[in-house]
């Protein structure tokens, strides 16, 4: 019989109305359950849904896929009308094409499939620029921005091409018949042809005045390279035959001048042994952010920049044997000895760059170059692509500001934004009789202008160019314009009467001027040409140059340093994905610009850095007061950060344009005056807070030695193998073994001597960070951009990552050391609390690091299902239709390699990237599946790539050479630090590399047996 | 009708019309050339025999009649032809002016053939009327016998009891008391149920059979199997690419340009008429943007939406290459007999169980392939065998078909 007892469980209960009391009876959980969704977490607090609601929607839902899923979709194939005789469906087609958007210039290899662009490789036959970086790498994603400006319009309305000649053509030539001044403001275009359409078009409209202008201005170096040679030019250096380099301020690995230095300073970087001797370069820089350059230096001075003139000017005063007047610190002066002896004991392998805004500072470098009569600088063969002059863009600006100017032309260029007076500039751009702006893009020019002429992405434009003098190069269209859009070439063509299209034009003068009787389709194939002319000049009298304004250099309490990001350089691709996900190579920050400064300054002013519980990274909001503007700014502690001095990076901040999601960061260029890099400014501790996405927590090793291995090349010359790169030893029965010993292998081994087997090698020496290999990796294999919110969460998608590193002591043999003598664990503790922060001037060592496809995976062993599993030729494969989303396999891998895709990334408006729009899936690459929601994915070692070298070498009945191997990375790799190879194949460079001495496996200990293998990183830290 | 003598030239001259010249004139209609029945009506015999062997120096010669024709068909050469002779030509004429008799309608046929269907299905219910009357009467003869027993017995006083009926358990319920008998039937059910679940889910999405309907009824019977047309000259990427192509609407021209009516056998059961396969073609020349009345390209087209039948799924990577080039295997093992289908459809399950099974017994081609040469050594050694399954060779990988 059932009981009619109550029990009581609360003294409420005697009140039966009490509505609390109701509320609790229907509700299982009283307080919420803490919730992790993507979803607005918002809309989820409010909804009024309850666990059972829940489980209901669950039932129906699953049961209407269940149904659904059983009737298949109907697919439609449709073939050409007439296929195109080069064009095979499933194969890829290359082109050789250049890019030249006035920051970036570059040799490149278009891969195209079914006539879709869909990757950039760097052409690497050609022999200047032939290198591409990131942003190159990333930039045929912009082709495919669904914000790219359809069609031509004015005044904010669509109109037809004839209607904007018609327009135009009429307004130029009544303000020629008053003869009122126009500008035609381009970027450094270096193409021969269109410097001669634009020559001709001002001969007709001679009221017309082409100023060229760099967003980021190189003109100080321009001004002194012309001064002295005549040309407006910038002297090209060849890093790979300087083993003395002493930078000062001079971001070469980044874009200093122009960069595409990074393969030569590779060459010179690598220890190569020579009668049992190793050699290599040894690397001075001195300058105040900590630029991708410095991180890669054997020294690093940091200091501000009035002691980098300072620098500059005693060095020159040592070479010169004159006696200096100098006032530097003391310390600072040693270190500028040191440099002066290296670079005397160098002589003609020395060689010195700097990147100071300072005419004599540029000039006194081409002087002591020029003095040391350097292998590496070549003033005979300057490079071109940069050539703009800021005097004439500033009576230009201040032309149109004060009204003397009555028209304006720019050729995507964005001044309005990319300039200190761009509102002002603005509104002047208004009230011009005449604006037309040439853009792909809207921005904040052409939303002033009058005209808007939508251009073409370079790829799908026709272009010539002359990178460097003497070196030409060719662009080619490689699909058909995807909008309505004309080059500006063509365009102006057509305004001057001329029937000839810019193709024609190119073609015609190639035969006339340059090719001299040579095949126009061999060059266009090729896309570059060597006539190999140089300039004649006669060595230039360098004597009266007076340093004396450098060494009287005086220092602000505060300089800002403008730089630019590895990944953003000036902006121009803004409304990229990739790079906007892509993180920066020093800071690991990703989808922001912020404020680098040293601990000690932001400490004095009350800024931190601080990680949320779940380890997300949060910064103080700074104020930059400069020249009456103020700013505010997100900060970061940036160690190596020279004190007195702060960083910021141009390229964010655009709003006009761009996806709301790409609207990141801050307008540096707003505190660009008088573009100068330097700028004095006032900082102040706001009370706010900012979000980072920093995919790099943990930033020194701790004395962990043995991730990143390196070692001095004193020892490295000395000392035997089993010094610098010991194999760690295990021990079984109280005998150490080496690790790699069969008799301390708890696995079977697994026969690999037939077939090909497949390793990566990873040389650490001359691996920059540089990064094209992560954008590379992104557009091969279809890895998705999450977005600002999941990098934060730790959920960023890249297969490849660049770890960086900071020593906490001075170097990471003193962290070694520092661990070594730790003893009790007390002093563990509290050492170890100490070692988590990184020096004030640290060293700094990059990883790249991507499923290290072990022999022995410990992935593969916990996966429920086998959807992970290893193949014979030495990859692990990772098949995604079988996989259940355990993420056991990221728990047990040791390399922290493994990504789980947490959501679905593509289709999905929550991540309105390129991958939520029909043109940008366009770049998805058909070889490799785009993964779903709930499956792990992770480096494949290009498995699409390996097994197509391998078809091709079937279908063709041959064997296959070494060069034939390729994987996205390694392929982007310009610097060489990458090798990929059969091992199997015994003359391979792969082979040979690996039974180099400097080869290691990363945590070799835990007996994992990685395919992928690191060369250690040799420092030249040595006193000559 | 025609003389014995007349019907061996016009046989002769189909011959040579269909070998010489049928692949620019038709009988009845102008294709790159006129015309050609009654051709030698129109034109002196003499003259059509130069003009054959040598049209080209006709024209050139300044010929009225030539240079008309030549300007008409906007200046497109005709072949010279010297080696047919003139009894060749003659022979050809003959063939070009004969008119088939029309064809004698055989109107008895259908007639026959369906009387005796009728003959067949009138006997049949004879029978079954007479069996059923034979059955009748037996039940009325057994009733009538159990009748007059009856009799017999009450007259005889014969007391006839039922037979007392035994308490039983019903079958079902001793079915249901025991436990044991419940539990087995229950575990059957339970698996058989299973099995049939098991079966339902696994042919979820495996379309073999699967027959759609195209835009175009495209017949590879005819194509592959009657007019014997390699599969890869029009799928011809399957020689180097991972697809096969659905060929360009060009490549169907190159035949079809002189091909625009169908003349082969007929399917009357299925409506596959001459007329049909011609409105077929018609629709090739209307996507494909052809007029045929100028033969000219009138620059006009709408792309075909064929319906794609073989569909792998997007995480499966396969190769045709691999297979028809490297492999050598034949199309037909995985697409079945194209060249007796109408209607094209799967005739595979295209599953991974059908996939791996054949990686597990066919040998690798390795024959005079540079690429095996090595590696078929070291493995057969490994092995002992002398000939590599593709399993052996690494086929089975996940990563082989999945990335």
């Amino acid at each position: 019989m059932a009981s009619n007892k109550t029990y009581w469980k609360n003294i409420n209960q005697l009140n039966s109305e009490d509505e609390n009391l109701k509320k609790l009876e229907q509700n299982e959980f009283v307080s919420k359950l803490p919730e992790d969704f993507s979803t607005d977490e918002r809309l989820l607090e409010e909804g009024s849904a309850s666990r059972r609601d829940f489980l209901k929607y669950v039932g129906f839902s699953t049961a209407a896929a269940t149904i659904a899923a059983c009737e298949g979709p109907v697919i439609k194939s449709v073939p050409y009308v007439v296929q195109p005789e080069q064009i095979r469906p499933g194969v890829a087609n290359y082109y050789a094409t250049t890019i030249a958007n006035g920051h970036d210039f570059a040799s490149i290899l278009i891969k195209t499939r079914e006539g879709r662009p869909i990757k950039v490789e760097s052409n690497s036959d050609a022999p200047t620029l032939g290198c591409a970086n990131a942003r190159v790498h990333a930039s045929i994603l912009s082709l495919y921005d669904n914000l790219r400006l359809k069609g031509p319009s004015a005044n904010g309305k669509d109109i037809s091409w004839d209607n904007l000649y018609l327009q135009t053509k009429s307004i130029l030539k009544a303000l020629k018949s008053t003869n009122k001044e126009v500008v035609l403001l381009t970027p450094t275009l270096a193409s021969p042809t269109t410097e001669k359409i634009i020559n001709d078009f001002i001969k007709i409209f001679p009221n017309i005045k082409h100023v060229t202008y760099d967003a980021i201005s190189s003109n100080a170096a321009l001004n002194a390279y012309q001064k002295h040679y005549g040309k407006r030019a910038l002297a090209d250096y060849d890093f790979s035959k300087a083993k003395t380099v002493v930078g000062i301020d001079a971001d070469f690995l980044g874009d200093w001048q122009g960069g595409g230095y990074e393969q030569g300073y590779a060459i010179a970087k690598t220890p190569t042994k020579n009668n049992g001797k190793a050699n290599m370069s040894w690397h001075m820089q001195i300058e105040s952010n900590m630029s991708l350059t410095g991180a890669n230096a054997d020294q690093r001075v940091p200091c501000t920049p009035a002691d980098q003139k300072k620098i500059l000017a005693y060095l020159f005063d040592i070479l010169n044997d004159v006696s200096s007047k100098s006032n530097l610190s003391n310390n600072l002066k040693q270190l500028t000895e040191k440099a002066a002896q290296r670079l005397k004991i160098a002589g003609t392998k020395g060689l010195v760059v700097t990147g100071i805004d300072d005419e004599v500072a540029q000039e006194t470098v081409l002087a002591i170059n020029t003095l040391l009569n350097s292998e590496a600088f070549q003033p005979k063969q300057p490079k071109l692509t940069r050539q703009g002059n800021i005097d004439k863009v500033n009576s230009a600006i201040d032309g149109i500001i004060s009204g003397k100017i009555k028209g304006l032309i720019t050729l995507g260029v964005n001044p309005v934004f990319t300039t200190s007076n761009g509102k002002d500039l603005g509104e002047a751009i208004k009230n011009l009789e005449f604006s037309l702006a040439f853009t792909s893009k809207m921005n904040e020019t052409a939303a002033n202008s009058q005209f808007v002429a939508a251009t073409p992405h370079y790829l799908e434009s026709w272009g010539d160019y002359e990178m460097k003098s003497g070196h030409f190069a060719l662009a080619q269209p490689t699909i058909r314009p995807l909008f309505d859009t004309r080059q500006f070439q063509d365009v102006l063509l057509r305004l001057s009467g001329e029937k000839l299209k810019y193709y024609d034009a190119i073609k015609a003068n190639w035969n006339s001027t340059i090719l001299n009787g040579l095949s126009w389709n061999k060059v266009l194939h090729d896309g570059y040409f060597s006539s190999g002319t140089s300039l004649n000049f006669t060595t230039p009298d360098f004597n009266n140059i007076n340093v004396s304004p450098l060494h009287e250099a005086s220092s602000p309490e505060m300089s800002l340093i403008l730089y630019t990001k590895t990944g953003m350089g000036d902006g121009q691709e803004a409304n990229n994905p990739w790079l906007q996900e892509f993180p920066d190579p020093i800071t690991r920050v990703s989808w922001d610009n912020y404020l680098t400064i040293s601990l000690a300054d932001a400490n004095s002013a009350g800024l931190k850095n601080t990680n949320t519980a779940n380890g997300a990274l949060n910064g103080s909001y700074a104020k930059i007061t400069a020249n009456g503007r103020s700013l505010k700014a997100p900060v970061i502690v940036q160690p190596g950060q020279a004190k007195g001095t702060v960083g910021l990076s141009f390229g964010y901040g655009k709003r006009i344009g761009l996806k709301e999601e790409m609207q990141t960061g801050i307008n540096a260029f707003e505190l660009y005056e008088n573009f100068k890099r330097v700028q004095s400014i006032q900082i102040s501790a706001l009370e706010e807070e900012h979000e980072f996405a920093c995919v790099q927590l943990h930033n020194t090793l701790m004395g962990r030695g043995d991730i990143v291995k390196e070692t001095s090349l004193e020892i490295f010359n000395t000392k035997d193998k089993k010094y610098w790169n010991p194999v760690p030893q295990v021990s079984k029965d109280h005998i150490e073994f080496e690790v790699t010993s069969p008799e301390v292998d708890m696995w079977q081994e697994f026969d690999r001597s037939v077939g090909h087997h497949f390793n990566l090698s990873i040389d650490l020496n001359s691996c920059t960070g540089c990064g094209a290999c992560v954008i590379a990796c992104h557009a091969e294999n279809n890895v998705p951009v999450v977005g600002k919110r999941e990098v934060r969460k730790s959920r960023d998608m890249h297969w490849l990552r660049i770890d960086r590193y900071y020593s906490s002591d001075e170097t990471f043999e003193g962290d070694n050391q520092t661990k070594e003598n730790i003893s009790g664990i007390g002093d563990s503790l509290s050492t170890f609390g100490k070692m988590e922060q990184a020096a004030e001037n640290p060293q700094v060592a990059f990883q790249p690091v991507m499923c290290q496809h072990c022999n022995h995976a410990p992935c593969e062993t916990v996966c429920p299902v086998a959807a992970t599993s290893h193949g014979r030729q030495g990859q692990n494969h990772m098949a995604y239709n079988r996989c259940i989303g355990t993420r056991y396999c990221a728990n047990n891998c040791p390399y922290k390699v493994r990504r789980f895709n947490w959501f679905l990334y593509n289709k999905n408006d929550e991540f309105d990237y390129h991958m939520n729009n029909d043109l940008g899936r366009m770049v998805l690459n058909p070889d490799v599946v785009v993964r779903s929601r709930g499956v792990m994915e992770k480096c494949s070692m290009c498995i699409q790539m390996t097994q197509k070298t391998i078809l091709d070498a079937k279908l063709e009945g041959r064997e296959i050479k070494d060069s034939d191997w390729n994987c996205a990375c390694s392929n982007a790799c310009d610097t060489g630090a990458m090798v990929f190879g059969d091992l199997n194949d015994k003359e391979s460079k792969v082979a040979e590399l690996h039974k180099d001495d400097r080869m290691y496996h990363l945590l070799e200990h835990v007996g994992t047996k990685p395919n992928v293998m690191y060369q250690v990183k040799v420092r030249n830290t040595d006193d000559v | 009708m025609a003389s014995a003598d007349n019907s061996a030239a016009v046989q002769a001259g189909k011959k040579l019309f269909n070998a010489n010249c049928a692949a620019c004139h038709k009988l009845n209609k102008r294709a790159v050339g006129p015309a050609l029945r009654g051709v030698s009506a129109k034109y002196d015999k003499e003259w059509l025999y130069t003009w054959i062997k040598n049209s080209t120096a006709m024209v050139k010669s300044g010929d009225a009649q030539a240079v008309a024709i030549y300007e008409e068909y906007n200046g497109s050469v005709m072949t010279s032809f010297p080696q047919l002779s003139n009894l060749d030509i003659d022979n050809i004429l003959a063939y070009t002016d004969y008119v088939p008799p029309a064809p004698v309608a055989v109107a008895n046929v259908p007639t026959t053939a369906s009387s005796q269907e009728s003959e067949v299905s009138v006997s049949n219910t004879l029978i079954l009327i007479a069996l059923t009357l034979v059955f009748l009467i037996l039940v009325t003869m057994l009733f009538l016998v159990q009748r007059t027993l009856m009799r017999i017995a009450k007259l005889s006083g014969v007391e006839i009891k039922p037979d007392p009926k035994p308490k039983r358990t019903p079958i079902w319920l001793a079915f249901v008391q025991n436990q044991f008998l419940v539990m087995i039937s229950v575990v059957l059910l339970l698996f058989s149920s299973a099995y049939f679940v098991y079966g339902y889910f696994m042919q979820v999405g495996v379309d073999q059979g699967y027959m759609p309907l195209q835009p175009i009824h495209y017949s590879h019977k005819i194509h592959a199997g009657a007019n014997q047309i390699e599969c890869k000259y029009c799928h011809s990427s399957a020689r180097v690419s991972k697809h096969s192509g659905i060929p360009s609407l060009n490549v169907c021209m190159n035949c079809h340009q002189n091909i625009a009516e169908y003349n082969g056998e007929e399917d009357l059961e299925n409506g596959y008429t001459k007329d049909f396969y011609t409105k077929e073609i018609k629709k090739l020349y209307a996507a494909v943007g052809w007029d045929e009345e100028n033969q000219k390209y009138t620059g006009k087209t709408e792309p075909v939406k064929w319906i794609r039948i073989h569909n792998l799924p997007d995480f499966v990577y396969f190769n045709h290459a691999q297979h028809v080039e490297v492999g050598e295997i034949a199309c037909q093992k995985c697409h079945g007999a194209v060249e007796e289908m109408e209607i094209m459809y799967q005739y595979s399950p295209l599953t991974m169980g059908w996939c791996i099974n054949c990686h597990r017994e066919t040998n690798v081609k390795v024959e005079s392939n540079e690429y095996y040469a090595k590696i078929h050594e070291a493995l057969s050694k490994k092995y002992g065998v002398e000939k590599l399954t593709v399993a052996q060779m690494g086929g089975l990988e996940c990563g082989k078909c999945h990335y």
